[in-house]
């Protein structure tokens, strides 16, 4: 299916500060692919993930979901297609109770009562987190403000998610569940991530950015154990793969 | 009390509307509806009127007896904000400085007029925060929307409302971090506070910018939907009824002085 297909051609982008975040990314996604993205701090793997939906916009370049290209005109359909997971849940909740925020979403694409209930409660199971549905989310913990922030965007029932640090703010058990929770879905996925082993388990591909660029592309089997690459981009090993 | 300490008591108006009474069940436009109608009532007494304005501390007195809400909890809100209004209406006893009477005894304009501001500001504010307290801020948000107020007018009070806590939670952290290193004296002059007060802006406008960006991507456009899909019941009606009747019959009849002069009669 050709709709899951993302594709950045030549993307620039550069902040009003002058800052030179991305420099010309080059990549395509097919459907059901799971993409790592891995790199330095400021190396744009955040800034990337927001030209997913439009968030930002290329300075120069195209990207293209499915079958639209992103511009001014297209981004509300290109959000409903891919779900993004920002970095801090902080940002993502902001509804009182975690039973609206994560309604927010289906009810903005005009879902009635009826449909939106079981699907919010399906969203939070999904997340084991069906038993905080009435607590505002400023007194969640911040393994449990992730879970949340993940259902809210489950609950849209996207075709693509994007993800920036998943795993940062989760304890080991937690981080083990959202890997377990990743695989078990079919959607595109791209995530960027400092966490290689994560990236390892989930994604079978992975590109590696430096100064805003594609610095390698690939299996990651072969880019996550190919030391000196990772040394150059500020990264080292996976822990699984490090011998002692 | 430190500014954490501050902070959490900000969301205390908020966790009182989590409770389940009489009053939280009502319809949230009923209760909006008959807080509105209390307040045009209140206001709409002349500047001398006393006697007439008491019996009104019926319906807050009622609304925090029903839901349950902590007396002194409302009583230190109004203080708090009472000496914006003592500033309002401190020059009347200066300014008009004739004399009225009253059932035969001589008062000053000034000091009338100023009493009976005190008392309808006290009205109000309870009036409003028994609202709040019993309905939820979201809540009277989303019943003004459904009230036909205007969508933008709407989310902006519920942006303000989200936004306050972004804020306080971004002082808190800065505050922290300040105190964990100027040993001990909280507050290092003026200077470093406005230099932090900056700082403070620009990490909040940072942070609702993110805010806003999560919402668009979760299809935000511009009205906030509600799932509650409440109806008026008949205790609703029954509520308001009975408001419209209390506000109707304490308005148009001089009831305070009725009973004033039924005793006067009875015991004089």
């Amino acid at each position: 299916m050709s709709h899951h297909l993302i594709e950045f051609k030549d993307v620039h982008f550069r902040y009003p500060d002058g800052t030179e975040a991305l420099r010309g990314i080059d990549f395509r996604i097919t459907h059901g692919e799971s993409i790592g993205v891995v790199g330095a701090n400021g190396s744009g793997k955040s800034t990337l993930i927001l030209h997913m939906n439009g968030c930002l916009m290329p300075t120069s370049g195209t990207v293209t979901i499915g079958d639209l290209q992103l511009n001014a005109r297209t981004r509300r359909e290109v959000r409903k297609k891919v779900g993004i997971i920002f970095q801090d849940p902080d940002d993502q909740l902001f509804m009182p109770t975690v039973f609206d925020d994560v309604a927010f979403g289906p009810l903005n694409l005009g879902m009635e009562e009826a449909q939106v209930r079981p699907r919010v409660e399906e969203a939070l199971r999904t997340v084991h987190s069906l038993d905080l549905q009435n607590k505002p989310p400023h007194h969640l913990s911040l393994g449990q403000k992730s879970a949340v922030a993940i259902a809210s965007v489950m609950a849209m029932a996207p075709d693509i998610l994007a993800m920036d640090e998943p795993a940062a703010n989760l304890d080991p058990r937690s981080r083990r569940s959202l890997i377990q929770l990743l695989k078990g879905f079919s959607h595109s996925k791209i995530i960027a991530s400092h966490d290689l082993d994560l990236i390892l388990d989930v994604c079978g591909r992975c590109l590696v950015i430096g100064e805003g660029r594609v610095v390698a592309d690939g299996p990651s089997m072969e880019i996550l154990a190919n030391r000196t690459l990772l040394e150059e981009n500020g990264l080292e090993l996976p822990l699984s793969l490090q011998r002692r | 009390m430190s500014f954490d300490e501050r902070y959490y008591n900000l969301g205390r108006l908020d966790r009182l509307s989590f409770r389940d009474t009489p009053v939280h069940r009502l319809d949230p436009r009923v209760k909006v509806s008959a807080t509105m109608l209390f307040l045009i009532t209140v206001v709409s007494f002349p500047k001398y009127e006393i006697a007439a304005l008491v019996p009104f501390f019926l319906f807050p007195v009622l609304l925090l007896t029903l839901g349950e809400i902590p007396f002194g909890f409302i009583l230190r809100k109004v203080l708090f904000v009472s000496p914006f209004v003592v500033l309002v209406g401190i020059f009347n006893p200066i300014l008009d400085s004739r004399t009225v009477v009253l059932s035969g005894i001589p008062f000053s304009a000034g000091w009338l007029s100023f009493g009976s501001i005190l008392i309808k500001s006290s009205l109000t504010v309870s009036a409003a925060l028994l609202l709040v307290a019993t309905t939820s801020f979201p809540g009277v948000c989303h019943a003004l929307r459904r009230l036909g107020f205007p969508a933008i007018f709407v989310s902006q009070l519920l942006f303000l409302y989200r936004y306050l806590f972004v804020l306080a939670e971004e002082a808190m952290r800065i505050a922290r971090a300040r105190d964990l290193r100027s040993s001990g004296s909280s507050g290092t002059g003026i200077g470093v506070f406005a230099r932090l007060v900056g700082v403070l802006f620009l990490r909040t406008v940072d942070r609702a910018e993110r805010v806003f960006q999560a919402m668009l991507s979760r299809g935000f456009e511009g009205d906030i939907p509600s799932l509650k899909r409440s109806r008026v019941a008949a205790g609703d009606w029954a509520f308001l009824a009975a408001t419209l009747v209390f506000l109707a019959v304490f308005r148009l009849f001089p009831v305070s002085e009725g009973i004033g002069s039924y005793v006067q009669g009875r015991f004089g």
